[in-house]
């Protein structure tokens, strides 16, 4: 078949689809074979040279439409009104085997057994299922298989009686399935269909845009009808996610139009004034007015203004530029700042570049995967599908968690080594690690010779051959078996768990390291990062595909807020402010004087606020009331602020502290481009006009312009002409290139080819020589005491995303609508905890209330949360103890105690009473401006 | 800015920098990362509790970096500021 189509001959099909093995079961693509007898299947029939076939021929073409007619005697005659009409593959081969009357009849027409009856499932959010439709093809349950790795489906059943069932026949929402929409994307008839489209019918125009929410940057084809998305369909030719989705990208878009979003700009002076609502110019005069008003009496430092993942490069470019050539100062930051900074210092110090060195597509060669510190199945779905097709063709898995995540063990994959380790011990284990492959020989001495600096390398192994060092030593440190971590060792650098030095001069494998923020969010997040970094040096898995360090980005454009230098050190392009020379550049391009000094970091303007020097903020689709730690102690740096501007689509936590309020767009609103985990820059596109006016980067623009710093762009295109005009690992990037290719990794210059280097470092590294750095272990301050006898460590679900506002705002809540404490039955059982019980957490920072989840998931003493829901208030139980190189927060590692309680904690009793003061003050704007108009 | 605060930034840095075998090094570097990350206010913060007396929780490497590149950490009247 695949022979024909490449021959550009079409031969008809229902159970064949090119993203799925072929499977044989229709019939439909019968064919002759000169020299063979009957009709094979073309579908599973290799082609063979010399092989004559006939794809039509009268006898073809009556089988088919024999087949066809059984198929559509068990099938309703409904096209009319089918939401799948003019989009349905059944409909189309009924029409090219020219189908004409169904002699059995339809249904019961004339008596006999049929589906038609059968009722729907409309359990799942976002799609149904309707058995009367089903054709039993299974390319869905292949799809569930295939693509995405659940295995959720299956058919039950024989013969007549067959259908597709969702687990043991129970609901899609009951069942294991986690709707990522690959079966509904792979049935060829309406059986399993979006809702959204049985609701708005067959979209008229489509446009290619990329996923706003995680870090592996699908890309998706938005099918629309006028400004309406019809449903997100996951893009075939996208290399992130090559036709895959997960449900927050492929389903959880509702929150775009959600009654919420804010569409006119608002104002106040005091933040227990009500709103009031102005025109754009207003708005952005007094947002204006105010800042300089401050910078006058406080000094040129005393304001700043962040950035977060949700803004396009070019938006984040213009916000840096604008606090860098405005402001006067270098006050800006990001959330990277919270989650990967530690990724931009440990690699930058160890290989010379702040990025991932591979693409996704280069797990397909990996023999080992080393995960640590992620849970990709949850926080990066698409990678996750891709990584345990991988590990179901042979690929072997180490997980390093303190969760028994769900990779660990799910249907067909098991992790050979799980390093089960306490939550901070990341630097014991990974020098651990390092110790084992260097005393037992297994590491790849031509590499380190060749490619990386010996002085460096002699340091480093006098220090890991050190017995302290040792997994022996090392052991009760982490919580984990000498004999694993030995085990782990040899598997990563031999393809065995009692691999030996013999084994590696025969055959080296691929070893693959993924890692998150389970490795950056801690006191030593940077010197994890080097210890990683260190291990791939050591074993020469770096410089081509199948290896390498993958840091999987939490939010989508993490990478480009930090290549955007939305950093308070560095200008766009990694570049320290100091070095005269870059900075030369921008004071030229830009047209002003720009400060030497590095400027706050995030947390550091918290402190500074508490302290009197840091009075104003302009806040970029960040929610750093909920995501940030320390919740109570960033509430006060807030109110201490004369000045917060919050540029966001809902009024979110740090809204209800601000004096201005700028309505921002969401990803379908806007032009520009996203920049995912590998380095991969993609078109983000705009479908539908902005509801309050203007995209979020045209918005900077003006505010820019009412600060005296002028700014003339007519779109997005522009600024990536200037940003590739100014960053030398960007020189030719342009949108016109990323219209003609689909996407452009960095770097990409007259140095790369054309699309950019997809691997990283494959003949030295961008420093020159690769440096090992020493990883000395330092417990974290976060101890556990008699007080605080628990380690708390945070993470995330599939189904909701981050602070959740846009997700919360979703049928996302139908998976998960509270955080909960996950705690060992051990840990419960000492403290009368039973699941479902609320129970009170207490940290040194804070005290909240949630509900807990009795699991073995966890290890004693470890106990976990989420923070999706502000009123769950995780973040108030972390603490201010962050990574030693960036400030990144130690969210992974907090000591607490958990109690069981009747009543929620004092802050969310608090937190509920300013919310509602809030809503009620966001009300009474809102009635006047009515009331105005 | 709180004492307490620059002063556990201050030691966490030198835990890194500390068990780099060529202690000068160390030092420099030491010195160096905080030139690089800290604005000049927290610089000048440290340096002046330091000098005061005040800074008794940073750790011995600490101190002797402080101390050792004061210069090159003391923030001047840069042009810049001498401008706005
Ligand atoms: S939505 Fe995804 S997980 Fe659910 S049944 Fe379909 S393919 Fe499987
Ligand atoms: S639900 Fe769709 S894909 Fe699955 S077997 Fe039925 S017709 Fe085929
Ligand atoms: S959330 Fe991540 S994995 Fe899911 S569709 Fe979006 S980019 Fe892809
Ligand atoms: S397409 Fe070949 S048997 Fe179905």
């Amino acid at each position: 078949m695949r022979a024909a189509i490449d021959a550009g001959i079409q031969i008809p099909r229902l159970c064949a689809t090119d993203s799925l093995e072929p499977f044989g079961s229709c019939r439909l693509c019968l064919v002759e074979i000169e020299g063979r007898k009957g009709y094979p299947s073309s579908c599973t029939t290799p082609a063979a040279a010399g092989m004559k076939v006939r794809t039509q021929t009268p006898k073809l073409q009556e089988l088919r439409k024999g087949v066809m007619e059984l198929y559509i005697s068990d099938h309703p005659l409904d096209c009319l009104t089918c939401a799948a009409n003019g989009n349905c593959e059944l409909q189309t081969m009924a029409g090219v085997t020219g189908l004409r009357a169904v002699r059995y009849g339809v249904g019961s027409q004339f008596g006999g057994a049929h589906h038609l009856n059968s009722v729907k499932d409309e359990s799942n959010p976002y799609f149904t299922y309707d058995p009367s439709k089903c054709i039993v093809c299974s390319r869905c349950v292949r799809a569930c298989e295939e693509t995405q790795g659940t295995f959720a489906l299956t058919i039950s059943g024989r013969g007549f009686a067959s259908r597709v069932s969702a687990g043991m026949g129970e609901l899609f929402l009951d069942s294991e399935c986690v709707s990522c929409g690959a079966c509904v994307q792979a049935c060829p008839t309406a059986t399993l269909q979006e809702k959204s489209l049985i609701e708005l019918g067959q979209p008229e125009h489509s446009v290619m845009t990329t996923c706003a929410y995680c870090g592996v940057g699908c890309g998706f084809k938005a099918e629309m009808k006028g400004n309406q998305v019809v449903r997100m369909v996951p893009w075939k030719d996208g290399k992130a996610n090559e036709g895959h989705s997960c449900v927050k990208g492929r389903f959880a878009w509702g929150y775009t139009t959600h009654k919420d979003r804010i569409k006119q700009p608002m104002v106040r002076a005091k933040i227990t004034d009500p709103w009031r609502e102005v025109g754009w110019d207003e708005a952005i005069a007094y947002a204006a007015s105010e800042f300089r008003r401050i910078q006058k009496k406080y000094g040129r430092t005393s304001i700043g203004g962040i950035t977060s993942s949700r803004c396009t490069n070019e938006e984040t470019y213009l916000v840096q530029k604008l606090v860098r050539a405005a402001f006067g100062n270098n006050n800006t930051d990001t959330c990277a700042r919270v989650c990967h900074s530690p990724t931009g210092y440990g690699l930058g110090q160890t290989y010379g570049t702040s990025a991932g060195t591979q693409t996704f597509k280069s797990v397909e060669k990996a023999d080992v995967v080393l995960v640590i510190g992620a849970n990709p199945t949850d926080a990066h779905p698409v990678f996750a599908s891709r990584l345990k097709k991988r590990l179901r063709k042979g690929g072997k898995l180490i997980v390093a968690d303190p969760r028994t995540i769900a990779l660990v063990k799910s249907p067909h994959i098991h992790a050979e080594q799980h390093l089960k380790l306490l939550p901070g011990t990341n630097v014991a284990l990974l020098t651990a690690l390092a110790h084992v492959i260097v005393a037992e020989g297994l590491q790849n001495q031509a590499f380190i010779d060749e490619r990386c600096d010996a002085q460096s390398f002699s340091e480093w192994v006098q220090f890991v051959s050190r017995p302290e060092n040792s997994p022996e030593a090392m052991a009760d440190v982490c919580g984990v078996p000498a004999a694993t971590i030995r085990a782990a060792a040899r598997l990563y650098a031999t393809g065995k768990s009692d691999g030996t030095a013999a084994d590696v001069a025969q055959h080296r494998p691929n070893g693959a390291i993924y890692y998150g923020l389970g490795v950056t969010e801690h006191a030593q997040g940077s010197t994890a990062v080097m210890g990683i970094a260190n291990l791939a040096m050591l074993t020469g898995n770096i410089g081509r595909e199948g290896v390498g360090v993958n840091p999987l980005r939490g939010q989508n454009n993490v990478q480009g807020s930090c290549d955007m230098g939305s950093f308070p050190h560095e200008f766009p392009g990694y570049r320290h402010v100091s070095d005269s020379t870059v900075r030369g550049q921008f004071e030229a391009a830009w047209g002003v004087t720009l400060d030497p000094e590095p400027g706050l970091r995030l947390s550091n303007m918290f402190d500074a606020a508490v302290a009197g020097s840091f009075k104003g903020l302009y806040c970029n689709g960040e929610d750093i009331v909920q995501s940030d730690p320390d919740t109570q102690h960033v509430a006060a740096a807030l109110i201490a602020m004369e000045c917060i501007v919050v540029q966001d689509i809902f009024l979110n936590e740090t809204a209800k502290y601000a004096h201005v309020f700028l309505p921002g767009s969401t990803f379908l609103e806007k032009d520009g481009t996203f920049t995912n985990a590998e380095r991969r820059i993609s078109r983000v596109r705009r479908v539908m006009p902005p509801l309050a006016g203007f995209a979020d980067w045209e918005i900077t623009v003006k505010l820019a312009n009412a600060l005296d710093l002028p700014m003339h762009y007519a779109h997005p295109s522009e600024i990536m002409t200037e940003i590739a005009a100014l960053v030398p690992t960007f020189h030719n990037v342009s949108f016109e290139k990323i219209d003609r290719l689909g996407s452009v990794q960095w770097p990409c210059n007259e140095n790369t080819p054309e699309a950019g280097m997809s691997t990283m470092h494959v003949k030295g590294f961008t420093r020159g020589k690769g440096r090992f750095l020493i990883t000395k272990y330092v417990p974290s301050d976060e101890k556990v005491t008699r007080k605080y006898p628990l380690i708390l460590t945070t993470g995330r679900i599939l189904s909701q995303y981050n602070v959740g506002a846009q997700t919360r705002r979703t049928q996302n809540l139908a998976w998960c609508d509270e955080d909960t404490l996950e705690i060992h039955p051990v840990d419960a059982e000492d403290r009368g905890i039973q699941d479902g019980n609320w129970v009170g957490i207490q940290s040194r920072a804070g005290r909240t209330v949630m509900r807990a989840v009795v699991t073995d998931r966890m290890q004693p003493g470890v106990v976990y949360t989420t923070f999706h829901f502000p009123e769950s208030g995780a973040n108030v139980v972390t603490t201010d103890s962050s990574d030693w190189a960036t400030n990144c927060p130690e969210y992974k590692v907090t000591a607490v105690q958990v109690t069981p309680v009747s009543e929620p904690s004092a802050w969310q009793s608090e937190h509920l009473h300013f919310s509602q003061v809030q809503e009620a003050l966001l009300e009474q704007g809102l009635a006047a401006g009515v009331t105005a108009k | 800015m709180d004492k307490d605060v620059l002063i556990r930034m201050a030691n966490s840095i030198g835990d890194f920098f500390e068990a780099m075998p060529d202690r000068d090094r160390a030092i420099a570097d030491i010195a160096d990362h905080i030139r690089k990350f800290w604005v000049p206010d927290m610089r000048r913060e440290i340096l002046d509790d330091l000098e005061a007396g005040h800074a008794k929780g940073l750790s011995e490497i600490v101190r002797v970096a402080l101390t050792q590149y004061r210069s090159k950490l003391y923030p001047a009247l840069t042009a810049h500021e001498a401008r706005s």
